[in-house]
């Protein structure tokens, strides 16, 4: 059971009349790569918006590591290691690439309002491993070199890469990612899966993600949860969800 | 005079300056909810109106004629604002949106002042009827006429958004104008008439306004404008009943505090009204609250 | 990082300095007469006020519309504060201009609880509705002359004190916009839900912006009184709060350099032009309209190309 870094317990939403979700559990561990799936309008991006703080569950729990995250800001949740992509990319895109890392890497330094504005050595110690620190997770997606372009000059498949990258700035034990690989092309959305490998084995945290793309989630997921009109329809390991008749049919229609 | 007298009295204003607040928070409203826009400028229509329409009754025509040459005009300028001011920033984000409503607002009361100039002008008032009493006290026609127009209209507003294509059309687009679009629903005309309406309703209630307080300046718009947006916040921007609703109340409490409180510290407290009432319920009466899209 | 910093400090001190010494030198030999001096320490105030109003609404992209509030509160506050006292000039004036400061700074913190719960639209009318309680109120103070006026300030406000406080103004500025906290606000204005979730406690952020921006309208108010040595709350209305806007939105938001500039410009241009004054709100207005329209519009950004030089967006994003 300590194994378990999010664990969700009877998740629920209303919006006005809508049940939106409904019921939903999940467990995701130490280190592992967690595929959420189902068709469109499933509730899946309503369940990321709900543990990360962005709606409040109407019941249920959300516990990262036995504590409890129902009610806190989203900015506490993020800084208790909880981060996220979005579906449609949120960069900060009149900042540079370097910017948006550091934005997120604001947890690491703890400078005065008045040591910024005075300039004291604290400042530039600091500023200087953030820095270092940006420059090296840029690194990993190969980013660095764009380090100094304003993000909204960066091509669409590095945006998505850059939000990952910011998203792992906060030092994330859990890794939130809304469709990572929309819009990428194959050969793209093959490097990003390798990626995201390599950073959950890097990086050692634990990857949730929502997908379309079923080659991305079965190739690299070693759970998947599908959800469809916000209820879980099946819980399991890649092969036993391909198996699934429910699946089947909530994917394919009758 | 008796202070049941007096309150009576007080009601009565308090009713006159509700129902022309209420006939700006209709502007105000209808526009907040299809373009997601504050438009600054809606109060400073009123003023249009009173200009208009004294141009026309100084140059002989009948009353009712002014009316409509008035109307006509502001809802035609209402249009064409729209579409040379706000039409070009509807993908731009708010703070730039709500700068060029305050640059309209600044260039239509600045313009006025330099083709007016800055000196009130007496306003011919040309509601005759005889004033009705009730009791000992007597109710101007001004006052009454003010009132009943003002419910008269909101009654039609009211129907003409609920019951015919056009009206049905303008919800659908303040819902959701992309999904309008997909429906075959011509969203820039929507928008348009939109305007046109909230302009007319402006100009309306800048003749009356004119007809209960002469003279008129280029500025008079001003200060109702941001009390007529209060009501509309008050009773929940976006929802016609609402900003009838906001608008009495408004009326009735700046009333009431004018006569009993302190006339001083009017606006103090009429602001801190809208303050309170953004900061602990930012939809208002009747208003619902949106969840933002993530 | 260090050393460039070092770099750009040495270049800027001494064109402080140089400017300085250029401008009193010109004013000893008379070739700045009083006049025009006059109009220099005006453009001095007005560059604090506009650099201070583009932290809200340049870097944290709110658009505050209250910001002759806060500078009638560190007028007023100011004024008092050495009206009451009679120490030497040398250590009053700094106080009250500190005191100017901190009054605004908490009328600044007291404004953003209930606006910090809005956004957009109606955080733009809470700042316009608190602008107006606070003149509202002052009208209603006997104690600094309500409505009559506040009488017999002394006049300590020189060109130095003007030239070096906005000096102080734009390097705090400036600096904070290049530490985290700046950063931070400026996430807030590219994407709040984003910031969020990136870990940026946006509620703090807010208020940092908010009251760092009324302390320097305060500064900006306590400057004006003691120069003008006497106040009204007529002075401080709407059209002085949007009066700085246009100043803001000319030079750029989210640009100090270009407030600076456009300070300079606005408050110079209407006293060079003879009857200008009379179409000045009506050129601002367009302008407000025109910059909006052009910052939108592809058409009028090429025809604006081809009267300026480009302008290197990574510049501004880094200021």
């Amino acid at each position: 059971m300590s194994n378990v870094v999010l664990e969700v317990r009877d998740l629920g939403i209303n919006f006005g009349g809508l049940r939106a979700v409904d019921g939903l559990n999940i467990d995701v561990e130490k280190n592992q790569l967690y595929g959420l799936i189902g068709p469109n309008g499933a509730g899946k991006t309503t369940v990321f918006n709900m543990l990360t703080g962005v709606y409040e569950p109407s019941d249920g729990t959300i516990k990262l590591n036995g504590e409890l995250l129902n009610k806190k800001k989203p900015h506490e949740i993020a800084r208790k290691g909880v981060s996220r992509t979005f579906q449609n990319i949120r960069l900060f895109k009149d900042l540079t690439v370097l910017e948006n890392v550091l934005i997120a890497l604001d947890t690491q330094a703890d400078y005065s309002i008045l040591t910024g504005i005075l300039k004291m050595p604290k400042f530039f110690r600091q500023e200087k491993e953030m820095e270092e620190e940006a420059m090296r997770l840029l690194a990993v997606f190969g980013l660095d070199g764009d380090a100094q372009t304003l993000a909204r000059n960066l091509p669409y498949g590095k945006q998505r890469e850059l939000e990952i990258v910011r998203a792992l700035g906060t030092h994330p034990k859990l890794l939130l990612l809304d469709e990572p690989a929309a819009g990428m092309n194959p050969q793209e959305t093959q490097n990003l899966m390798d990626a995201i490998e390599t950073l959950r084995n890097t990086f050692d945290i634990s990857v949730l993600l929502i997908e379309h793309d079923m080659k991305l989630v079965m190739g690299i997921c070693e759970k998947i949860t599908v959800i469809n009109y916000g209820t879980l329809l099946a819980c399991g390991t890649p092969e036993e969800i391909q198996k699934n008749p429910q699946v089947i049919k909530a994917y394919l229609g009758e | 005079m008796s202070g049941i007298n007096q309150f009576l009295m007080q009601l009565i204003n308090g009713l006159n300056i509700g129902s022309i607040y209420a006939l700006i928070a209709l502007g105000y409203t209808m526009v907040y909810g299809i373009a997601k826009l504050i438009n600054f400028a809606h109060g400073d229509i009123i003023m249009v109106g009173a200009y208009v329409s004294l141009l026309c009754l100084n140059s002989g025509m009948p009353w009712f004629i002014a009316c409509i040459v008035s109307i006509l005009a502001c809802a035609v300028f209402g249009v064409v604002m729209e579409k040379l001011a706000y039409k070009p920033l509807r993908k731009a984000s708010r703070i730039s949106l709500l700068i060029t409503a305050i640059g309209v607002s600044y260039l239509l009361e600045n313009a006025f002042q330099l083709i007016f100039s800055a000196n009130p002008k007496p306003y011919p008032g040309f509601i005759t009827l005889p004033a009705i009493k009730i009791g000992s006290v007597s109710i101007a026609a001004n006052y009454y006429v003010t009132f009943i127009v003002s419910v008269v209209l909101m009654i039609v507003l009211n129907l003409f958004v609920q019951k015919t294509n056009m009206g049905k059309a303008m919800r659908a687009v303040s819902e959701d104008e992309g999904a309008a679009r997909l429906m075959g629903i011509n969203v820039d005309n929507t928008i348009s008439l939109t305007f046109a309406i909230g302009s007319a309703l402006a100009a309306i209630a800048g003749i009356l306004y004119s007809n209960c307080y002469s003279p008129i300046n280029p500025f008079m718009g001003s200060l109702p404008g941001i009390k007529a947006f209060i009501a509309a916040v008050l009773g929940g921007i976006g929802s016609i009943p609402g900003a009838v609703l906001g608008g009495f109340i408004l009326g009735m409490i700046e009333t009431m505090v004018k006569a009993y409180i302190s006339s001083q510290l009017l606006d103090s407290i009429v602001f801190t009204i809208l303050i309170l009432m953004l900061a602990l319920k930012p939809s208002g009466i009747l208003g619902k609250s949106v969840k933002e899209k993530v | 990082m260090k050393e460039k910093f070092k770099k750009q400090l040495l270049i800027d001190v001494l064109t402080v300095v140089v400017g300085y010494v250029a401008l009193s030198l010109l004013m000893r030999f008379g070739v700045i007469n009083d006049y025009v001096k006059g109009i220099l320490l005006m453009a001095c105030i007005n560059i604090i006020l506009t650099v201070s109003l583009n932290i809200t609404s340049g870097f944290l992209g709110e658009l505050a519309l209250g910001h002759a509030g806060f500078m009638a509160v560190g007028a007023y506050a100011a004024a008092l504060f050495s009206k009451s006292l009679s120490l030497i000039p040398a250590v009053e004036f700094p106080l009250a201009i500190l005191v100017g400061g901190f009054a605004a700074l908490i009328a600044g913190y007291i404004v953003s609880i209930p606006a910090l719960r809005l956004k957009g639209d109606y955080l733009a009318i809470i700042t316009l509705a608190a602008g107006e309680i606070i003149r509202n109120i002052l009208k209603n103070l006997d104690i600094v002359g309500g409505t009559k006026g506040y009488t017999g300030i002394p006049g300590y406000t020189n060109f130095a004190w003007a030239y070096f406080v906005a000096v102080i103004c734009i390097f705090a500025s400036k600096s904070l916009i290049q530490s985290r906290h700046g950063r931070s606000i400026i996430s807030i204005r590219e994407d709040e839900i984003a910031a969020e979730a990136s870990g940026v406690d946006t509620n703090r952020y807010k208020i940092i912006g908010f009251i760092f921006s009324a302390f320097f309208a305060g500064v900006g108010g306590a400057l004006y009184a003691h120069y003008l040595r006497f106040l009204q709350p007529g002075i401080f209305t709407l059209n002085k709060s949007i009066e700085i806007l246009v100043m803001v939105v000319l030079g750029g938001m989210g640009s100090i350099r270009g407030s600076i500039i456009s300070a300079v410009i606005l408050t110079v241009l209407p006293e060079m032009l003879r009857g200008f004054s009379d179409y000045r709100m009506l050129v601002y207005s367009l302008a407000l309209i025109f910059m909006m329209l052009a910052k939108h519009s592809e058409k009028i950004r090429h025809l604006l190309a081809g009267f300026r030089p480009a302008v290197k967006r990574k510049e501004t994003a880094h200021e």
